[in-house]
């Protein structure tokens, strides 16, 4: 398996395996946009939700293009299974009558294209400062599965892997004082 | 021969055709075990012992109409079925059925069953939800937290397992686990005495039993309180897949459980193992799922959540201290 951006020259037949490749990737893609599109425009926030679900699950099938199995997976545990379900949980519990319309009554007729622009502006640039810069490319660890992961956090990453921890901790904490400020 | 199509093809009917017919006979199972749990004979008419009930079934739920009440989320409301039916059979290409038997050897298949786990949850969430019913909001409510609460300590007693073969990947873990029953990791005495991975075998099948959703943790549809739970609204076909989707979850629970803890295809005695040793033991647990249904009476939501947090989180976490000691000092 190939990633698709270091293939130059023709484009695959699309009956080889590269090309049914070149199209899972393209509907992977597809996934994520469409899954953003529905997250940014429906009015319902539980739908919203479920675009953000299809989102990450297409997120997922992007890192397994970039050869790394264990990300999408994890992608797939924690941000399909635990994040979006938390909120989706957060919304069900908070407004039972859905239909509030959100934040959309004093709207300028400007605010619609200015947003668009510059989202499409930054889209722009990110995609120029991605094409355009020389990546420092770092060797790959093993053969991306978790043995290779797990060794590289506890040897060369071992101090990123400590500070995690230490938002993890900052974060239960914060959590704990929220939820004493709540009962009282 | 492992890039053939024929071979991607054939397991992928293969496939579809076990996940229909366990869907399809595990229904006429339950029913007949239920039956007789409670001394009655269960359905009778439909072929011997009732045993065209399925098909019968099937054609009704077939040819009704597909309801789709007012009020409802429209696309919510057609896409939860599907939801809930597609990860259970998706799961099934990496599960190891025999040394020899199974459609896709990955390295870390466990991580996959658990992700696509994670789906079948959003499923019911979303029924739930997109029924626009307040029982079925309620159930969908209270099947997340179950699920998440249960999820926690599954995950935990499978990292003790992890550990113990030292590989994600659920062909290595049946593997470092063949030759009788005492290498199976349930017993464990071998290289390591792990004396205390039957806590984590207990722990991993009351949360998968926890996590499909079966009674006595059937809170998501206790019909006493909740009508149905989720599916209050479904007729149809909408009912049927989620139906089959939770029997299929059942057999992907009972399947990972014999992976995990009962050496898979290998036979207790080290001889004759193959694909029957493990169909034994996956319809052994299955029939414990079925028999734990009909014996035990529901508990409340609140029992549910004390004992996933309370008692399985706290007695996870220390297994799973229990177990590394052991790994390190044997």
């Amino acid at each position: 398996m190939q990633t698709l951006v270091a293939q130059t020259g023709a484009a695959p037949s699309l009956f080889s395996p590269e090309g049914v490749v070149g199209i899972i990737f393209l509907l992977t893609v597809a996934l994520v946009v469409a899954g953003a599109f529905i997250a940014v425009n429906s009015k319902r926030l539980v739908r919203a939700v479920a675009g953000l679900a299809v989102c990450f699950t297409g997120l997922a099938g992007v890192y397994y293009f970039l050869l790394s199995p264990f990300l999408a997976m994890m992608q797939m545990l924690i941000y399909v299974g635990a994040v979006s379900i938390l909120i989706a949980f957060g919304i069900m519990m908070a407004t039972p009558e859905e239909q509030q319309s959100v934040g959309m009554k004093s709207r300028s007729a400007l605010a619609g294209p200015l947003a668009a622009s510059v989202s499409g502006l930054l889209f722009a640039a990110l995609s120029l400062l991605g094409l355009k810069t020389e990546w420092q490319v770092f060797p790959r660890e093993g053969a991306g599965d978790i043995k290779a992961v797990g060794l590289a956090l506890l040897t060369n990453y071992g101090y990123v892997f400590e500070l995690i921890s230490v938002v993890l901790l900052l974060a239960i904490i914060g959590a704990l004082v929220l939820a004493q400020k709540g009962r009282n | 021969m492992e890039t053939s199509i024929w071979r991607a093809l054939l397991y992928l009917v293969g496939i579809m055709a076990f996940a229909g017919v366990n869907a399809a006979w595990l229904g006429w199972c339950e029913r007949k075990g239920a039956a007789r749990i409670q001394r009655r004979t269960g359905p009778m008419e439909a072929g011997y012992q009732g045993l065209l009930q399925p098909l019968c079934d099937g054609a009704k739920l077939l040819s009704k109409q597909l309801l789709v009440p007012q009020g409802v989320d429209g696309i919510l409301f057609r896409v939860a079925p599907v939801l809930a039916m597609i990860p259970a059979i998706t799961s099934m290409v990496v599960i190891p059925f025999s040394e020899n038997v199974g459609a896709r050897n990955m390295e870390l298949s466990v991580l996959l069953l658990f992700a696509l786990a994670s789906i079948g949850m959003i499923a019911i969430l979303l029924g739930g939800w997109a029924s626009g019913n307040k029982y079925a909001i309620i159930s969908g409510a209270r099947s997340v937290s179950q699920n998440l609460a249960y999820e926690i300590p599954m995950l935990v007693t499978v990292i003790t397992v992890v550990m113990i073969s030292g590989s994600m990947n659920l062909r290595d873990i049946a593997l470092d686990q063949q030759g009788g029953f005492w290498h199976w990791n349930i017993f464990r005495l071998e290289n390591g005495h792990f004396v205390t991975m039957w806590i984590s075998f207990l722990i991993f099948f009351i949360c998968s039993v926890a996590e499909t959703n079966r009674a006595p943790f059937d809170m998501a549809e206790a019909e006493s309180e909740l009508v149905a739970g989720f599916m209050t609204e479904y007729g149809s076909m909408g009912f049927g897949l989620f139906m089959m989707g939770e029997y299929l979850n059942i057999v992907v629970g009972a399947c990972l459980t014999a992976t995990l803890f009962l050496g898979g295809w290998d036979g207790p005695f080290g001889m004759t193992s193959g694909i029957w040793w493990f169909l034994i033991k996956i319809y052994i647990l299955i029939f414990t799922f079925i028999w734990i249904r009909w014996t035990f009476p529901r508990v409340q939501i609140y029992r549910l959540l004390n004992l996933s947090w309370k008692i399985l989180i706290p007695f996870s976490m220390a297994n799973l201290l229990i177990t590394a000691a052991l790994i390190k000092v044997f």
